[in-house]
């Protein structure tokens, strides 16, 4: 056991895992992300705090982190190398285990011309590889990047993410076989739409044992309405298939159609070999869902003794 | 002017590894004057990696031409029945001129001779130093004429840090000025301390690197 998260636990023991994403608020308040906490904490097994996602800043994710902690759910910290260089980084890792927090995924992030500060310099002294590396070196070999030790290692279950659906598609299963050979435990892929090109995506991956290396979490998002799909569809790195629009578009009642089509699409890659899991982005849409780990037939959430943090 | 220096060679050797003919491409520009790239050095390395793989019983065909401008596309066309003939590039050109040989000649494989080091210009006889750091968005005019954006360590635009000590930077082993002491000293000179007060506002970084590759565009300039 490297972390001895309750994520990593339900992995070990081969039950299909199931996470979610909590985007922190806009603000000092902390009752939106409580409130989502302890709406999920027993619908998913563990929940991603996101890191200032699309640039946006947002309260920090140590924080909402030891929020969904103290609501009695697990977090997933998410790490990107776009604010911080690895001096912030490596001290946020250390402070991050000190509280408790178990899981953190290692991203490169998204550029700040996305996001609410298009002005601010970035950083990216890390990429995401050298990031997962970098944490593996502090667990496993107790050791800062630069090489010098330290007395009390972070114990890390250590995710990263990947995209099955840019370009080059080729690339993307070397790139998520580097990520595993750097050090990542679990992975939590781009949404899925297409369900098609990710058959394809993990056919090669299997091709190189990659799903015995590492834990695929299959990422999907429910759509409220059928305009938001369609935005999706002009996202780079975002695929939806003509009959999905066209479904959503004909619907009479956008919101149940969109959570309908997230439970098929869920049941679907349930099927697929070497999915291990699902991770459910309902961005701003987070109560929505217990409702659809429900309907998946995924509900009640196994149990796991979780040590407690030292 | 963009300053570059040398690689060792022992990795230029390396990257030449099992090439049979090499074309080696010098510039006339910025790498002439920071004698990095230009016809000399082009003879200098033409004739030291004859020498090392004649000494390594791996003797190597070399061809050389020294171009006016290897970031400019007109200047590459000559070189068309060369590098027909060579199975590799060695450009001694700046990061810009390699990539413009390797667009130009698809097919060919092209690597640098040299590390592109940062724009600046000749203080003394073989010294090279840096004086701007492309942020886009030119400052000059309120810190006398001194850039603290690349010339501060820190790229601070209000002031020296506390690491300032008797002119110079606390960064560099005494080798670095301070450019805060030096815009402190200049604008004193001139009588213009007030724009010391003026508080500085984050920059704009988007219209530096950090925005993404950069590109300008003039209409008046196009065919």
């Amino acid at each position: 056991m490297k972390a001895g998260s309750r994520l990593e636990r339900l992995l070990e023991r081969g039950e299909f895992a199931v996470t979610a994403e909590i985007g922190p608020p806009k603000g000092a308040g902390s009752k939106g992300v409580r409130n989502n906490a302890s709406l999920l904490k027993d619908a998913v097994d563990a929940m991603n705090i996101t890191d200032n996602q699309t640039a946006v800043v947002r309260l920090c994710s140590m924080a909402g982190a030891v929020h969904v902690l103290q609501c009695g759910g697990e977090p997933v910290m998410q790490i990107t190398c776009r604010d911080r260089n690895r001096i912030a980084i490596q001290s946020d890792v250390l402070g991050a285990a000190s509280l408790g927090i178990k899981n953190i995924l290692c991203l490169t992030g998204d550029h700040q011309s996305f996001g609410n500060h298009p002005g601010a310099r970035n950083v990216f002294d890390l990429d995401s590889i050298q990031l997962i590396a970098i944490l593996k070196g502090m667990r496993d070999d107790k050791k800062f990047q630069c090489g010098e030790e330290m007395k009390v290692e972070p114990r890390l279950f250590i995710g990263c993410a990947e995209n099955p659906f840019a370009d080059p598609f080729e690339f993307r299963v070397a790139r998520l076989q580097k990520k595993a050979a750097a050090g990542a435990d679990f992975v939590q892929t781009q949404a899925v739409f297409d369900l098609e090109r990710f058959e394809q995506f993990m056919a090669e991956v299997r091709k190189q044992g990659l799903h015995e290396k590492i834990a695929i979490l299959a990422g999907v998002i429910p759509v409220k309405s059928s305009g938001a799909l369609k935005y999706m569809s002009t996202v780079p790195g975002l695929m939806i298939p003509d009959y999905l629009l066209k479904r959503m578009k004909e619907a009479a009642n956008p919101e149940q159609e969109g959570v309908t089509l997230c439970v098929e699409l869920i049941e679907k890659l349930r099927r697929v070999e070497g999915v291990r899991g699902v991770h459910i982005m309902a961005v701003y849409w987070e109560s929505m869902v217990p409702t659809i780990v429900e309907r998946a037939g995924l509900m009640p959430r196994p149990r796991v003794e979780v040590e407690q943090a030292g | 002017m963009i300053v570059a220096e040398r690689k060792p060679m022992a990795d230029i050797k390396d990257m030449l590894a099992g090439r049979k003919n090499v074309l080696i491409v010098g510039c006339s520009e910025c790498v002439t004057v920071c004698q990095a790239g230009g016809e000399k050095e082009v003879a200098v390395m033409a004739a030291a990696l004859r020498l090392m793989r004649e000494t390594d019983g791996d003797p190597i065909a070399v061809e050389t031409e020294t171009v006016t401008r290897q970031c400019d596309p007109e200047y590459l066309e000559p070189l068309q029945k060369k590098v027909a003939a060579c199975d590799c590039i060695l450009s001694m050109g700046c990061g810009v001129g390699v990539q413009f040989l390797a667009e130009k000649f698809t097919a060919t494989w092209v690597v640098p001779a040299l590390n592109t080091r940062f724009a600046g210009g000749t203080v003394e006889a073989g010294v090279w130093e840096e004086r701007c750091g492309l942020c886009g968005e030119c400052v000059l005019h309120l810190t006398g004429g001194i850039c603290p954006v690349i010339r501060c360590s820190k790229s601070l635009l209000n002031g020296p840090c506390g690491g300032s000590q008797g002119g110079k930077c606390e960064v560099g082993k005494g080798e670095i000025k301070c450019a805060w002491q030096l815009i402190y000293d200049r604008l004193k000179g001139l009588g213009r301390l007030d724009l010391l007060l003026q508080p500085m506002p984050p920059k704009d970084w988007s219209r530096a690197k950090d925005g993404g590759p950069r590109r300008t565009a003039r209409e008046d300039a196009q065919l």
